[in-house]
């Protein structure tokens, strides 16, 4: 049997896996959301004084704000004072081996098919394993720092390396950029941070686990990425969340900076809980990327989304310095009730910038996926080049794609290509397979797996694997 | 090996086949001719399993299983293979990928063990060679960019990589040059053997002489009014279909 067919075999067999919570005794924050909160929070983290500043100041800019409500997505109205803004558990201080762990956390560690020890070491990637607000471990520390490289909590960097982080934090998303950036900035608990020093070439795949446990708590994690001059660092992320019956808001803030000469390549996989086949439950996936390029510099965001109950996203690259590139290569499926509304943001500012957007939307149910994106070239981006081409597949008749693009340029020497298709899987081409031996769930799964092959191919080779199966789960049952 | 009686089917509530008799044994080739909306294409699509097609009455019995029972997957690895008068395109999916694909799987329903890389490689290459198909096409997603014969040619293709006990061939000839014509009957007959059978559906007699029938039948108004043997392709041919309307009851 083909690997392809061993994989689908396999996903169809199983249910949602992750579906399952720890119980360990938590420590969190009273519910709602208030100054002494926010007080609560960074005492909690031992934080400097200027980060409790910067999260107060935060704070009250969020209290001025109205939630937007321009997506094109329907969501009950969020009460902001119903979620519990911090959760971890109990045992905080980092441990010198496993053998110190709450057994419990590691019991939801195995769960997840992370044996830190085995199987990070052998395919070599170093792990930053966030469980609910806190990391609990780092592997691979050492190796790095050999390097030079740090790869840490941020929790753990305002401790160790306050100065780079005051440098960034907040550069390439100000707390004033928008309502969930504010509240972000506020109340973020923990995420990465990763400094490449310059010249260096990060040796493997840097990548973050998440969980979201106890009920009502939102995360919101924050995540820092600096690679200087002439450095390069590929980051994955992936994740995980259990299945439940409240909504959950995910309201992540990440910065890319890349500094002259340096690289940046993101990847995501997302497997959010995406609610039940009645629409109930799943995550609200409500998320700022943002990336700034300097003179020659480089961020890729590569990203298959097929999970939340409602993705509002657009991973951006503001490209700042000469010669500087951003690309944005996209696969998000939405099925059952699912809404979408994603996107990039391409914003040319040096000279002589190239943009590449290529974005596949596939919808399947009675779901909604909008594309939206913006590229703009500025008067002083002389020479820009863009390309877009977002495709659109429709699987059934109750589902919708929609596109809205902005191209605005006010430079006359820039060059901006867009293309769009739309198609549906036609009951053709089911049938071609049928009569071919190939039933339905293997056909759709075939033929979808084409139509994202340009995207898939940006991804890291494990991430590329699990892309595939989770495309499979999502569109599970959309066809016949 | 296929016994069809009186069998009646539909589309959109418009009666198509209207009590048709066939049967179809090991060795044997069948030719089925008619004129335009006789039911044709009906047939092929409903021996295939396509679900647009109603079937109100009759039988379907192929090696003693019930056809109609089973979905057009199961069918196809019973050994019922249709090579399709229009072949849809798959963009995206490569040629490769959709023949391995639909290989293991055949093989998986038949209880055949699994082709390792080499072995399907080598499968190909050979196969391949039968219809003088160009090693690039099979780079290329299913029937993207081909041509009307290289279509008919990647349907004899698959045919031969499939190996099935029954093929029927829906107008593999409409639009094929002499050339092309000559390809794909050279790749039927290589592959036709006392154990399998071929259904051919066709307009014009000329494919029936390089694919020499054991049977031609007649099909007009959803049923077969007429058989015979070959020679009855040319008695078609010289009188056209109208000497049946007159000939038919």
């Amino acid at each position: 049997m083909s690997d392809q067919d061993k994989i689908i075999d396999e996903v169809v067999a199983s249910e949602y896996k992750y579906g399952f919570y720890t119980d360990i005794e938590m420590d969190t924050a009273p519910m709602g959301l208030s100054e002494d909160i926010v007080r609560f929070i960074s005492a909690k983290k031992n934080e400097p004084e200027w980060m409790l500043e910067y999260r107060l100041k935060a704070y009250k800019h969020w209290l001025t704000l109205k939630e937007p409500n321009w997506a094109h997505v329907k969501y009950p109205a969020i009460d902001y004072q119903k979620i519990i803004y911090y959760a971890a558990p109990s045992s905080t201080p980092k441990y010198q081996s496993l053998d110190e762990v709450d057994p419990e956390l590691l019991e939801t560690f195995k769960k997840l098919g992370i044996s830190l020890e085995e199987q990070k070491v052998l395919t070599g990637v170093a792990v930053d394993v966030v469980i609910d607000s806190v990391s609990v471990k780092t592997t691979f520390k050492e190796k790095l720092s050999e390097l030079g490289i740090i790869f840490c909590a941020i929790s753990e960097a305002l401790q160790e390396y306050p100065d780079l982080v005051k440098k960034y934090l907040g550069s390439v998303v100000p707390y004033k950029d928008n309502f969930f950036a504010a509240l972000n900035a506020a109340v973020f608990s923990d995420g990465s941070f990763v400094y490449i020093p310059k010249g260096v070439k990060c040796p493997m795949e840097l990548s973050t686990y998440f969980r979201i446990n106890a009920m009502n708590t939102g995360q919101f994690e924050r995540t820092l990425i600096v690679a200087d001059e002439g450095s390069y660092v590929s980051y994955l992320e992936g994740c995980t969340a259990p299945m439940r019956d409240e909504n959950q808001l995910h309201a992540a803030v990440v910065e890319l900076v890349a500094m002259d000469h340096a690289e940046i390549k993101y990847s995501t996989v997302q497997n959010w809980y995406p609610g039940d086949k009645e629409g109930k439950g799943g995550i609200y996936n409500f998320v700022t990327k943002r990336g700034v390029c300097h003179n020659a510099a480089k961020i890729s965001w590569t990203q298959v989304e097929t999970g939340s109950a409602i993705t509002w996203k657009y991973p951006s690259v503001i490209l700042k310095g000469d010669h500087s590139i951003g690309e944005f290569f996209s696969v998000a499926v939405t099925s059952n009730y699912q809404q979408a509304d994603t996107g990039t943001k391409m914003i040319h500012i040096g000279k002589n910038t190239k943009s590449t957007i290529i974005s596949k939307g596939i919808s399947a149910g009675r779901s909604n996926n909008s594309y939206r994106g913006m590229v703009k070239i500025s008067k002083s981006a002389s020479k820009a080049r863009n390309f877009s081409q977002c495709d659109s597949l429709l699987i059934g008749d109750q589902c919708g794609a929609h596109t809205y693009p902005y191209i605005e340029v006010n430079n006359q020497t820039g060059i901006v290509e867009h293309e769009a298709t739309t198609s549906k899987i036609a009951e053709d081409q089911i049938f071609y397979c049928n009569q071919r031996g190939i039933n339905n769930e293997k056909a759709v799964a075939l033929i979808v797996n084409g139509y994202c092959k340009e995207v898939l191919n940006q991804l890291p080779m494990e991430f590329a694997v699990e892309a595939q199966k989770l495309l499979a789960i999502s569109l599970e049952g959309s066809v016949g | 090996m296929l016994s069809i009686k009186n069998l009646k089917a539909n589309i959109e509530g418009k009666e198509i086949l209207k009590g048709l008799n066939l049967e179809v044994k090991p060795g044997e080739i069948h030719a089925i001719m008619g004129p335009n909306g006789s039911g044709k294409s009906t047939l092929a699509s409903v021996l295939a399993g396509r679900e647009e097609y109603e079937v109100t009455e009759g039988e379907v019995t192929f090696n003693g299983k019930n056809l109609l029972d089973l979905s057009p997957e199961e069918r196809a690895g019973e050994g019922v293979f249709l090579a399709f008068q229009y072949p849809v395109e798959i963009p995206g999916v490569s040629m490769m990928n959709f023949l391995k694909t639909s290989v293991q799987e055949i093989r998986g329903y038949r209880g055949q063990t699994q082709l390792d890389a080499k072995s399907f490689l080598q499968l190909v290459k050979e196969k391949q060679k039968l219809v003088e198909l160009d090693t690039k096409l099979t780079n290329r997603s299913v029937n993207e960019g081909f041509s009307g014969g290289e279509k008919k040619r990647n349907e004899i293709f698959q045919m031969a990589m499939l190996e099935p006990k029954l093929a029927v061939l829906d107008e593999t000839d409409s639009g094929l040059d002499i050339d092309a014509l000559r390809i794909v009957a050279n790749g039927v007959n290589t592959l036709h053997n006392k154990d399998n059978a071929f259904i051919v559906i066709t307009h014009y007699q000329r494919l029936l002489d390089y694919i020499v029938p054991d049977f031609v039948h007649v099909l007009y108004e959803g049923k077969i009014v007429r058989s015979g043997d070959k020679s009855l392709a040319m008695e078609l041919e010289e009188k056209g279909y109208d000497w049946l309307k007159e000939v038919t009851v």
